[in-house]
């Protein structure tokens, strides 16, 4: 059994691509070119060159000592925040900014929660001399000012989604439809592992260079390739599906996957899909999605823009289903204090996302010769608001 | 034959008309079709109301939001069409998104249209190939027509592919847009009219996106069998309620 995706475009049950006819043209030309465009030569030349001279790659692999003393196992931190724009988010623009010159596309769209996504986007649209625009909720408007700044600076004009929770989910909403309006020079550079097929794929193999550097870096230090567990956040969970991309269907590596509980998983104001969740289509895929009982999507809830999403994406949901992974819910506060912990013993302050995927140490116990890779999938620096007014700083 | 159908054979332009169910007040649903049904229209399409209507512009999701905050659901748009039948033998077309169908169960669904005397749906993001491996049978087993949408982009191999899964109309988008966000037609748009009606398909097209008066009504049904107003009427019922629908049905289509 393998847990990538099939020709159709379903991993297990999830996936697809559940879409209106006005979306039909611009997803088949993408689903019928994307493989090829990404095995042509000068595609991997210019991916791998943006990589490593422009986003900085390979990240570091670090040993956290201090943490892993505090813990009683061997933790590595996979140093995503060292990226360019401080966050995972970049290596899929760049490869996407590079598909969409490969489809001779002229105008960018995307959608962002936390900002992460919006900023990266807008950087390679500035690199690439693309005109970039993005859809964020009017809620993470305010709550994410710095990005927003830094959107407008790149060049970017940011529209602000007020329908419905006015965060990710209405976002996206928007930028499909700015699609549908656009369907013939616009490229939706979507930035998670959710959405039609090929999305989730397309955006799971540009961030696969997450494990595929640790499997490199891991092989030096530990002399295996394969760690015990990978450890990684997931809202949509594009960090999370390229920390796991190379172990998928390597039974020796265990994969855990931290979900948002918000104030509690059952208190009403929670993201942690794979517990509330229920088979749906969100976005065009079909996957885990928090609905009620009469297929109305939920709002979800999250102290971090980034994972407040109510679905996640089919891979996930399939990892989920099957058992292959094991999913955790943290609260707010257990992700706030783990993101603090983590800057007093390492000196690293933490996107509140992947504060999320941190704070499993306490509750989850691992061995003490169990190798624990952690992907620190962004910086806190956009977050610094919400940790001064948590913790009175 | 279904009574979709059996409208189509009818020698004239068809009109159709598109409202939200539980919209603007939850208990409008009947009221609304009867009024419809007395002055004219020729087909109904009661919207199902979602979350996130994504193919939709913002009057339709408007009135969607509204309808799910007035309490409306699915089992409640079933209590109030059962006895539907009683009063009007109009065409009547459910139109909706697929995860509020999947939810309540796709045969359950199915069945429930049919006791209710429902002749079709339009699932905007059912795709037709999903349709047709999954479903077909099913919507066939319940007496249930599956409209599809074409667009100006969509390819001729397609559009013969969706005419022969096709029995009862095609849902012509008039033009590249959500609904609701177009004024008037344009020369582009009046040549893809004509390159369709020159397919030759089995099934007529019926133009949606972008008419809301007298005169785009007009425009749309000269290559086409008949038109659907969605937005511009979802607007008249914001303003006025469900008190002067005659009117604004005259005011698109006088009476001959």
């Amino acid at each position: 059994m393998s847990y990538q995706v099939d020709e159709k475009g379903y991993y297990g049950d999830f996936g697809g691509a559940y879409i209106p006819e006005m979306l039909y043209p611009n997803v088949e030309e993408l689903r019928s070119k994307y493989l090829q465009v990404m095995q042509d030569e000068k595609f991997q030349e210019d991916f791998k060159n943006l990589l490593k001279d422009y986003v900085g790659r390979p990240t570091p692999l670090y040993f956290a000592s201090r943490l892993s003393e505090k813990y009683q196992t061997k933790i590595y931190l996979k140093r995503e925040d060292l990226c360019h724009t401080g966050a995972h988010k970049v290596n899929n623009t760049i490869g996407q900014i590079l598909m969409a010159q490969h489809l001779g596309k002229k105008r960018i769209i995307a959608e962002t929660g936390a900002g992460q996504h919006g900023v990266a986007t807008a950087t390679v649209c500035a690199l690439m001399g693309m005109e970039c625009i993005v859809y964020m909720g009017e809620i993470d408007i305010e709550r994410q000012a710095p990005n927003v700044a830094r959107m407008k600076m790149l060049g970017a004009t940011v529209i602000p989604a007020k329908s419905g929770s006015k965060t990710l989910k209405d976002a996206t909403n928007e930028a499909i439809r700015d699609w549908i309006n656009n369907p013939v020079d616009t490229h939706y550079i979507i930035g998670s592992v959710v959405g039609p097929h090929p999305y989730p794929d397309m955006v799971a193999r540009f961030q696969s260079v997450i494990s595929e550097e640790i499997q490199k870096q891991l092989k030096e230090k530990e002399g295996t390739t394969d760690p015990d567990f990978v450890v990684a956040c997931v809202g949509g969970g594009s960090n999370a599906a390229g920390a796991y991309y190379h172990y998928l269907d390597n039974p020796k590596v265990g994969i855990i996957a931290v979900e948002a509980a918000g104030k509690g998983v059952h208190s009403g104001e929670s993201a942690a899909t794979s517990a509330l969740g229920k088979p749906g289509i969100i976005h065009g895929s079909k996957t885990l999605l928090m609905q009620t009982t009469d297929g109305q999507i939920t709002e979800p809830y999250s102290i971090s823009a980034g994972l407040d999403y109510p679905g996640v994406g089919p891979m996930h949901a399939n990892l989920y289903q099957t058992g292959r992974g094991e999913f955790i819910s943290i609260t707010d506060e257990d992700a706030m204090k783990a993101g603090l912990e983590l800057a007093k013993l390492e000196g690293i302050i933490p996107a509140i996302e992947t504060s999320h995927a941190l704070a499993i140490f306490e509750g989850r116990k691992f061995r003490k010769d169990d190798v624990v890779v952690v992907n620190l999938s962004g910086r806190g620096d956009k977050d610094l608001n919400t940790y001064i007014d948590f913790f009175n700083l | 034959m279904n009574r979709i159908q059996q409208k189509l054979q009818e020698d004239k332009k068809l009109l159709s008309i598109y409202f939200t169910a539980g919209f603007p007040e939850m208990n409008d649903t009947q009221k609304i079709i009867t009024e419809l049904a007395k002055n004219g229209v020729d087909f109904i399409e009661i919207g199902l109301p979602f979350s996130d209507p994504l193919a939709d512009g913002p009057t339709i999701q408007q009135s969607s939001t509204q309808a799910l905050r007035n309490g409306m659901t699915t089992e409640k748009l079933f209590e109030q069409l059962q006895d539907i039948r009683k009063s009007t033998d109009i065409p009547l077309i459910i139109m909706g998104y697929f995860n509020p169908m999947l939810q309540y169960g796709v045969e359950k669904f199915c069945k429930k249209c049919q006791e209710c005397g429902i002749d079709g749906l339009i699932i905007p993001d059912l795709p037709v190939d999903v349709f047709h491996e999954a479903y077909q049978s099913l919507f066939e087993k319940y007496g249930l027509l599956n409209i599809f949408l074409i667009t100006p982009q969509t390819s001729e191999d397609r559009i013969r592919y969706i005419d022969s899964v096709s029995n009862g109309f095609i849902y012509m988008v008039s033009s590249a847009s959500v609904t609701g966000s177009t004024s008037g037609f344009g020369e582009d748009t009046r040549a893809y009219f004509r390159r369709i009606d020159g397919m030759n398909l089995k099934n007529p097209q019926i133009v949606g996106f972008g008419i809301k008066d007298e005169e785009t009504f007009k425009q749309a049904t000269e290559f086409a069998k008949g038109a659907i107003i969605g937005s511009a009427f979802i607007k008249h019922l914001e303003e006025h309620g469900t008190e002067k629908i005659a009117h604004f049905i005259h005011h698109v289509k006088p009476l001959t």
